[in-house]
C-alpha cells in the first residue's frame, strides 16, 4: 500500500513539474513551407531564415524566459498536405501560431483550419484573396501587388505620363499585375491603349512591342518574373524603342540586370521591396539597419544573398515574437497582440495592422528605383 | 497598318523559325533512322546553351573555344542515352521508344536542374548587341549568326546524305532496314550516328539562341514541341521542306501575335499542327509515299 501510494505521489509529482516545464519552457511555434517543389524558391530561404531567427532568440534568452521552439514543416507547394499538416499542428504539435504556408493556393486551403481551431496564421503569400476581405486569424506578411502597381502609376501621374500599354505575363503574377493595373489606371484617370501578353516561356517578344510601337503609348509596364522581363528589355533595346518602360517588383533583384545586361536596363524604372535595393537607401531610413544586419547574418550562415522571400518569414516572425512579447503567448493573445502591430520595422516594410488590415503594409513598402550603370538608384 | 511594322513581324518570325528549323531537322533524322520520335530533342537544345555556360564560366574559356566543347559535351549525352536506353531495348516497338525518349528527357532535365539550379542564365551574344537596321525594322548581330548557321547546317546536311558514304548508308537505313542490313550497313551504327548528329545540331541550336532568349534547365519543352511543329509541316523530311515548315511557323506566330492578339501566338502554332496532321500527315509540301530524307 505504501509502494503504491509513493508510486501514485511520484506520478502526480512527475505530471506537474511536466505542466509546469511546459508552461515556463518553451514556445511552440508552427511553420508550413513549400522547402521542396516547384515553390522551393520560396519555401527554402523561408524555412532557413526562421531557423536562423529561433537560433538567435534563443541565444538571446528567449522570449520573456521562454525558449521557442520551431516546428517546421514541408509542404512541397502541394494544398492538400499543407492542410493535413497544419492540423498536426494545432492538434499533435499543439503550437500557439502558424507562420507560412508560402503560396497563395496553400494559403487559402488552410484558413478554414486556423479558423476552426482558432489559432493565429502569418502567411507568407502575396495573394490579396488572403487578407481581402479580412479572415479574424490570418494576417499575411507580402505586400499587395496593387501597392506596387499604386507605386507605378503615382510615379507616371508625377511625369504627366497619360496612356499607358500594358504587357503582362500569361501566369498567375501576370493576370493578378494586370487587373490590379487595368482597375486603378481607371480610378485614376489613365488610357490602357494596348494589353498585351507573353508566355512564361516565350523567346522573343518584338512582335508584341512592335504593335505597342505602331500605338506610340506614354509608357509601357510589363508585368512578369525573369526571364521574360529580360528577354523584352533586350527586344527593345533592339527595336529602338524610347518609350519609358516599368517593370514590375518581380525583378527587384540583381539577377534581372545581369540577364538582361547592364546596357540594355540602362534607364528602367521599377518599384523594388527595400531588402534587394538597402545599398541604396539613405542610412537613415528606418530599415536599413535591420535589411543590413538580415544579409549579412544570413550571408554569412548560409552563402547566398538573403531573398525578399527569407524576408517574408523574418515579417512573420517578427510580427509573431513582438505580439509574444508584449500580449502573451496563448493563440488568442498572440492574434491580438498582432493585431494591434503598431509601426514594427520589419524586412518588407513598416507594419502598422488595424482590425480592418491584416496586411499592414503601406506605398512606403516599396520605393520607385531607377537602373544605372548596372546598379539601383532611387528616383526622386 | 504600316509597311515597317510588317517587316519587323516577319523579320522577328524568320528569325524564331530558323532555330523551329534546326531543331525539327533534329527531331526528322532520327525518325528517318529510327522510326521514332525523340523527345528529347529540346533536352539538347538546353544542353547546349548550359554546357557553353559552364564552359565559359567554370572552364574559363573564350567563346570560341567554349563552343565546340559544348557541342561535344552534348553529342556525348546523346550519344549515351541511345547506348543507355535506345539500344538495349528488347522489343523496340514504336510506342516503346517513344515512352522512353519521354522518360530520357524528363531525367535529362531533372538532372540539369540539379547541376545548373532552377535559374535562368545570360549567355553573351558572340557579336555584340547593337542594333542593324533593315528599312525601318531592326535585327541584332545575333539574328544574322542564327540565319548563317541554319544555312551552312543545311548545306553540310544536304552534302552529307547524297555525298559521303555514311550519309548514303543512312538513308538506306531510313528506305528498308532489312535490305539495308543484308547489303552489310551496320544499322545500329547509322543508329547512334543519327543520335550523335541531332544532338549536335540541338545543341547547336541552344548555342545560338542562348545571347537571345537566355537559358534554363526547362527551356527544351517549348522548344522542343515548336521544333517538331516544324518538322510535322515539313513532312519529317531532313532538307529543306522542314527548313520552309519552321520558317513558316515562326512568322505566323509572330505574325498572329502582332496583328491578330499575343495571347494566341502558342494556339497558332499549335493549330496548324493538328491541321496538317488532319489533312496532309504527310507534309505540306511532301506527296503522300515521297523520299523521307
Amino acid at each position: 500500500m505504501k509502494k503504491m501510494s509513493l508510486l501514485f505521489s511520484s506520478i502526480c509529482l512527475s505530471l506537474v513539474c511536466a505542466t509546469v516545464s511546459f508552461a515556463s519552457g518553451s514556445i511552440r511555434i508552427g511553420a508550413l513551407f513549400a522547402v521542396t517543389g516547384p515553390a522551393s524558391f520560396l519555401g527554402e530561404p523561408e524555412k532557413k531564415t526562421l531557423e536562423l531567427l529561433v537560433k538567435e532568440t534563443n541565444e538571446k534568452g528567449g522570449i520573456n524566459g521562454q525558449k521557442l521552439e520551431a516546428v517546421i514543416y514541408d509542404t512541397g507547394g502541394d494544398a492538400t498536405k499543407a492542410v493535413q499538416l497544419a492540423t498536426k499542428l494545432i492538434k499533435d504539435d499543439k503550437v500557439s501560431i502558424i507562420l507560412g504556408p508560402s503560396t497563395t493556393g496553400e494559403s487559402m486551403a488552410v484558413i478554414p483550419v486556423v479558423e476552426k481551431w482558432k489559432i493565429p496564421m502569418i502567411s507568407c503569400a502575396a495573394g490579396i484573396k488572403i487578407t481581402d476581405p479580412v479572415k479574424h486569424w490570418v494576417f499575411k506578411t507580402p505586400a499587395n501587388d496593387h501597392i506596387a502597381a499604386e507605386k507605378i502609376l503615382n510615379y507616371m501621374a508625377s511625369k504627366k505620363q497619360k496612356s499607358i500599354a500594358l504587357l503582362t505575363v500569361t501566369d498567375g503574377f501576370g493576370a493578378s499585375g494586370r487587373e490590379q493595373i487595368k482597375a486603378l489606371a481607371k480610378k485614376k484617370g489613365f488610357v490602357i491603349v494596348a494589353d498585351e501578353v507573353y508566355g512564361p516561356k516565350d523567346t522573343d517578344m518584338t512582335a508584341q512591342l512592335t504593335k505597342i510601337r505602331g500605338i506610340k503609348p506614354d509608357a509601357i509596364i510589363c508585368w512578369g518574373t525573369n526571364p521574360g522581363p529580360a528577354v523584352i528589355t533586350k527586344n527593345v533595346k533592339q527595336l529602338g524603342l524610347k518609350t519609358p518602360l516599368y517593370m514590375s517588383h518581380g525583378v527587384a533583384s540583381k539577377k534581372y540586370i545581369e540577364l538582361a545586361s547592364a546596357d540594355s536596363a540602362e534607364g528602367i524604372m521599377l518599384p523594388a521591396g527595400k531588402l534587394a535595393i538597402y545599398d541604396a537607401l539613405p542610412k537613415s531610413d528606418a530599415q536599413y539597419k535591420l535589411l543590413k544586419g538580415y544579409d549579412q547574418t544570413y550571408k554569412k550562415t548560409y552563402g547566398t544573398e538573403a531573398s525578399t522571400f527569407g524576408g517574408y518569414a523574418y515579417d512573420a516572425f517578427l510580427l509573431a515574437t513582438s505580439a509574444i512579447k508584449k500580449s502573451g503567448s496563448t493563440p488568442e493573445k498572440i492574434r491580438a497582440g498582432i493585431e494591434q502591430t503598431k509601426k514594427l520595422v520589419s524586412i518588407s516594410g513598416v507594419f502598422t495592422m488595424t482590425p480592418k488590415d491584416h496586411n499592414g503594409l503601406d506605398l512606403t513598402a516599396f520605393e520607385m528605383v531607377k537602373i544605372v550603370k548596372g546598379d539601383w538608384s532611387l528616383i526622386k | 497598318m504600316q509597311f515597317d511594322q510588317i517587316l519587323q513581324y516577319t523579320l522577328s518570325g524568320l528569325s524564331t523559325g530558323a532555330i523551329y528549323a534546326l531543331i525539327g531537322i533534329g527531331f526528322s533524322i532520327i525518325y528517318n533512322a529510327t522510326g521514332i520520335i525523340n523527345f528529347a530533342q529540346g533536352e539538347f537544345v538546353m544542353l547546349g546553351g548550359l554546357f557553353t555556360l559552364s564552359c565559359l564560366e567554370f572552364l574559363k574559356l573564350p567563346l570560341w573555344a567554349a563552343i565546340p566543347c559544348a557541342i561535344a559535351a552534348s553529342t556525348l549525352v546523346g550519344m549515351l542515352f541511345e547506348r543507355l536506353a535506345i539500344r538495349p531495348l528488347r522489343q523496340p516497338t514504336p510506342i516503346n521508344l517513344v515512352i522512353i525518349t519521354i522518360g530520357g528527357s524528363i531525367l535529362i532535365r531533372g538532372l540539369a536542374m540539379l547541376v545548373w539550379g532552377k535559374d535562368t542564365h545570360a549567355v553573351p551574344s558572340f557579336s555584340g548587341d547593337t542594333p542593324i537596321a533593315i528599312g525601318g525594322a531592326t535585327i541584332l548581330p545575333q539574328h544574322l549568326w542564327i540565319f548563317a548557321i541554319t544555312l551552312i547546317i543545311i548545306a553540310v546536311n544536304k552534302v552529307y546524305f547524297y555525298h559521303t558514304i555514311s550519309g548514303k548508308a543512312m538513308r538506306a537505313c531510313s528506305y528498308n532496314r532489312r535490305a539495308a542490313g543484308l547489303v552489310g550497313i551496320d544499322v545500329r551504327r547509322m543508329v547512334m550516328f543519327s543520335f550523335i548528329i541531332s544532338s549536335a545540331m540541338g545543341a547547336v541550336a541552344g548555342i545560338i539562341i542562348a545571347p537571345l532568349t537566355m537559358t534554363a534547365y526547362d527551356v527544351g519543352v517549348m522548344l522542343g514541341l515548336k521544333g517538331f511543329c516544324a518538322a510535322i509541316i515539313g513532312g519529317m523530311s531532313s532538307g529543306l521542306s522542314t527548313v520552309i515548315g519552321g520558317l513558316l511557323l515562326g512568322v505566323l506566330e509572330s505574325l498572329g501575335a502582332g496583328l491578330i492578339s499575343s495571347g494566341y501566338k502558342d494556339a497558332i502554332a499549335f493549330i496548324i499542327l493538328l491541321l496538317i496532321l488532319f489533312f496532309r500527315p504527310q507534309g505540306l509540301f511532301g506527296k503522300a509515299d515521297s523520299e523521307r530524307v
